[in-house]
């Protein structure tokens, strides 16, 4: 099976993970160290799902990263510095200092696609990047990543929609991290697990366990060979947690302390490195010079990075237009349609997967060992706080937490704490905002004065120069007001 | 060579385009089996086939998305709003992902989205509107707005052939009022290039789109009172052609815009902008505009008509200016 993997490719899991971490921590520190100009996102304890849903591709596939999948751009083969000189605004960034963070693409070589920051446009966009590609004979994958809060985009809705009706060859990934910023996923959505919207939309919807890169890995191989074979597209849910604020700035102290540490626990990391050794894929050495040749790449990539030159400011005014600067040109892997009509759709073409799901002989994707919300061990404590809550939203009474972070809201926090929130429902009211007046109570009086009334007052040059020199308007027996009088200092100069 | 009218120009030059170059797709709703709402892309399916000429589910975010993704492989898609009020359905696609993408990260993104814009057809408020302003005010777009068969085929034929996203609007009022003999040959009208539509002395009226026609109308009217005006028809909006506006400010040394867009952010703002900061010297007069009321379209045929601008309003606006 192709899922298999050798020992070498094994390792290579654990070496981009690896990566993955050891970039965001060096990244850490350079943002302490302010220079990092703009927002640092982690991707802390999520390094299994970008690093094993990516190597689940071929060359010549495409990709449309999130903010956090530096361990996606790291396993499709862009090196560190890119991504260091991003975040540090440097000349020597793929976007030269246009835009930070992992907001770059490269659309030539490494077919990736460049993520905004508004959530969910991407998927239409890969699903049009599958379907583009299958009109062109090229037998490629998209695959592209979302969050539990993406999920809630109508473009999410409108992208899986039209790849599904499309058939495309795209896989979703959505990365539920429980988290998305402040709000947790049960206050997001009526549904527990996001994989049960798939059936929605007429596809295929697993749920993985997002710390276990070998399971991560596993379905996603299935699901893109369903994809390239015409079985369309697949939503996979790996669960997993976000394990810092939503960016550098966000302590995230709304995250219940017992979540952290429940997922500190399922750490992908450490949890592969078991694997590895107690399948003795690795010994001491050998894990030691991955490291070594990790720990030589991210200092040698960070220091280039600290040594480039920031842009010419000249650099703001060019490139809003292609005028010419691009050569745009398909690259045809089927005979070129006669562009007289008649030739078959794409989709009726056998090598490119029928339209229709029932005659796809593609193999359904496994379902994971793990886990629907229901399986994660999470203590009534924590839910209650916290995601996946059990209980029906409808019972639960809010606990918000308010915005910001200052020591007012600390406050608040606390005197709402202390409050007892009983979970079967305190029958306690909420004052409701006081209605307006309805608009079906007007007054009975009826307006008939019309408004022809000229207005006559005038406004004379010379009544406005009295009035501001005299100052008529001054209340009697009120002191004058006083000129205004320079600061002594004035005449000889302010030091 | 039988007469075109402007929808049968669109349609010729997407055919001819999609004859041209199998890199050109077409996407939109009921553009394929039904033909388009209009029926611009009648015919369309029958010749290139499903592949080409996709039929889309009513989702302009995801239309406009996935068009985009086609062009980064190198195809041409040409995409329909079936109104282009429901632009604003995708107007994050358009304006963030399609409009910053070369600036950004160096990907050009061929596409065109077109569509019916415009009032006079009693469409209401929803079908009628003239919303290029909040596409004008976003760099990496191009806009376009014809006023003739001849244009809008050449003009489109530019747009699908342009390596940066184009809007392409379609005044619906014109579609089937207008004709004109197209070339039968191949022929391209450049974007960002103005034309002046009739020459004259003693005013400049800029304007575009139906209001051309407006103008051209006030301008005979005019012309029976000595009274002179140039008419320069603006074509394309963004990138502005500066030149074509500023010489002929200086030759006439008065100017009057009018646009069926509202008032306020109108083109009008920014052309008075240009003019005060490189012809203020050669005004003879303050600029003055016609635009439309600063309210949505209303539907009923008295109310649309007062918010349109009018022949008689342009005429009484241009007599006023070369007065003074």
């Amino acid at each position: 099976m192709s899922e298999v993997l050798t020992n070498e490719q094994q390792l290579n899991l654990y070496y981009f993970m690896k990566l993955n971490r050891e970039v965001e921590a060096a990244m850490e520190r350079l943002f302490k160290q302010n220079k990092i100009v703009g927002g640092l996102y982690a991707s802390l304890g999520q390094e299994a799902i970008s690093v094993g849903t990516a190597s689940a591709l071929v060359p010549g596939d495409w990709i449309a990263p999130m903010i956090r999948n530096i361990g996606a751009l790291l396993t499709r083969g862009v090196p560190p510095r890119d991504i260091f000189t991003q975040h540090m605004a440097r000349f020597t960034s793929p976007t030269k200092g246009k835009d930070g963070t992992s907001h770059f693409g490269d659309l030539k070589g490494r077919h990736i696609v460049s993520p905004i920051s508004m959530l969910g446009d991407l998927i239409p966009v890969m699903a049009g990047v599958g379907i583009g590609a299958r009109y062109l004979g090229q037998k490629v994958v998209t695959m592209t990543w979302i969050g539990d809060g993406g999920s809630s985009t109508g473009a999410f809705h409108e992208g899986l929609m039209f790849a599904a009706m499309h058939h495309a060859p795209m896989v979703l990934i959505v990365e539920n991290n429980q988290w998305a910023y402040s709000t947790p996923v049960n206050r997001q959505t009526g549904i527990r697990d996001i994989a049960d919207r798939a059936q929605g939309y007429g596809i295929q919807g697993v749920i993985v366990d997002g710390n276990d890169v070998r399971e991560v890995y596993r379905v996603t191989k299935q699901a893109v060979e369903r994809a390239r074979s015409g079985g369309g597209p697949v939503l996979i849910e790996a669960k997993t947690m976000r394990m810092r604020g939503h960016a550098q700035h966000d302590s995230a102290e709304y995250v219940p302390k017992e979540m952290f540490a429940y997922w500190k626990e399922r750490d992908p990391i450490p949890r592969y490195e078991k694997y590895l050794t107690e399948n003795a894929i690795w010994d001491a050495k050998k894990k030691a010079d991955v490291d070594a040749r990790i720990e030589k790449l991210v200092r040698e990539d960070r220091e280039f990075a600290e040594n480039s030159p920031f842009p010419p400011p000249e650099l703001a005014e060019q490139g809003v237009y292609c005028d010419g600067c691009h050569t745009i040109e398909p690259e045809w892997k089927r005979e070129k349609p006669a562009v007289s009509g008649g030739y078959p759709a794409a989709h009726q073409v056998k090598d490119y997967g029928e339209f229709r799901p029932a005659a796809v002989a593609a193999a359904t994707v496994a379902p994971a060992a793990v886990v629907r919300a229901d399986d994660l061990e999470l203590s009534e404590e924590m839910m209650a706080a916290g995601p996946n809550g059990k209980a029906p939203i409808a019972e639960e009474t809010a606990l918000r937490v308010p915005f910001g972070r200052g020591p007012k809201d600390k406050a608040f926090r606390e005197e709402q704490a202390a409050k007892t929130y009983s979970r079967g429902g305190s029958g306690k009211t909420y004052p409701q905002n006081k209605q307006q007046q309805p608009h079906g109570k007007l007054p009975g009086k009826v307006f008939t004065k019309p408004f022809t009334k000229p207005f006559t007052k005038e406004f004379t040059k010379a009544g406005q120069g009295a009035s501001f020199q005299k100052g008529p308007h001054q209340k009697p027996g009120s002191t004058p007001r006083k000129n205004f009088v320079k600061h002594p200092a004035d005449k000889a100069g302010r030091a | 060579m039988a007469q075109a009218t402007m929808l049968e120009a669109i349609r010729q030059a997407i055919f001819e385009e999609m004859e041209r170059d199998p890199a050109v797709v077409a996407v939109g709703e009921d553009i394929g089996v039904y033909g388009g709402a209009f029926k611009v892309t009648e015919g369309l399916l029958a010749k290139f086939g499903p592949d080409r000429v996709m039929d889309a589910p009513i989702a302009e975010t995801g239309i406009v998305g996935a068009a985009c993704g086609m062009s980064f492989l190198g195809l041409r898609p040409v995409v329909e709003m079936q109104f282009i009020d429901f632009i604003a359905c995708c107007f994050n696609q358009v304006t963030n992902f399609a409009a910053k993408s070369h600036y950004l990260w160096d990907a050009p993104v061929p596409i065109v989205i077109r569509g019916p814009s415009g009032g006079g057809v009693h469409g209401g408020p929803f079908h009628s509107a003239n919303p290029e302003m909040y596409f004008v005010h976003t760099p990496g777009l191009k806009v376009v707005y014809p006023s003739t068969a001849y244009d809008a085929k050449g003009l489109l034929k530019s747009a699908i052939r342009d390596n940066n996203p184009v809007l392409f609007f379609e005044h619906k009022y014109l579609y089937r009022r207008i004709k004109e003999e197209l070339p039968a040959e191949d022929y391209t009208v450049p974007l960002g290039k103005a034309i002046v539509r009739r020459k004259g002395q003693d005013l400049t009226i800029i304007t575009y789109a139906a209001m051309m026609h407006t103008s051209l109308e006030a301008a005979d009217e005019l012309a029976k009172e000595g009274i002179e005006a140039e008419v320069v028809d603006l074509r394309t909006l963004l990138p502005l052609d500066r030149e074509t506006i500023l010489a002929s400010v200086k030759k006439t040394n008065r100017l009057l815009v009018v646009h069926e867009d509202t008032r306020t952010g109108g083109i009008a703002g920014e052309i008075a902008a240009i003019v005060c900061e490189e012809a203020f010297d050669d005004l003879d007069a303050p600029v003055a505009r016609v635009t439309a009321l600063d309210t949505p379209v209303p539907y009923s045929p008295p109310l649309e008509e007062r918010f349109l601008p009018q022949r008689n309003d342009v005429v009484a606006a241009a007599r006023k200016l070369a007065k003074y």
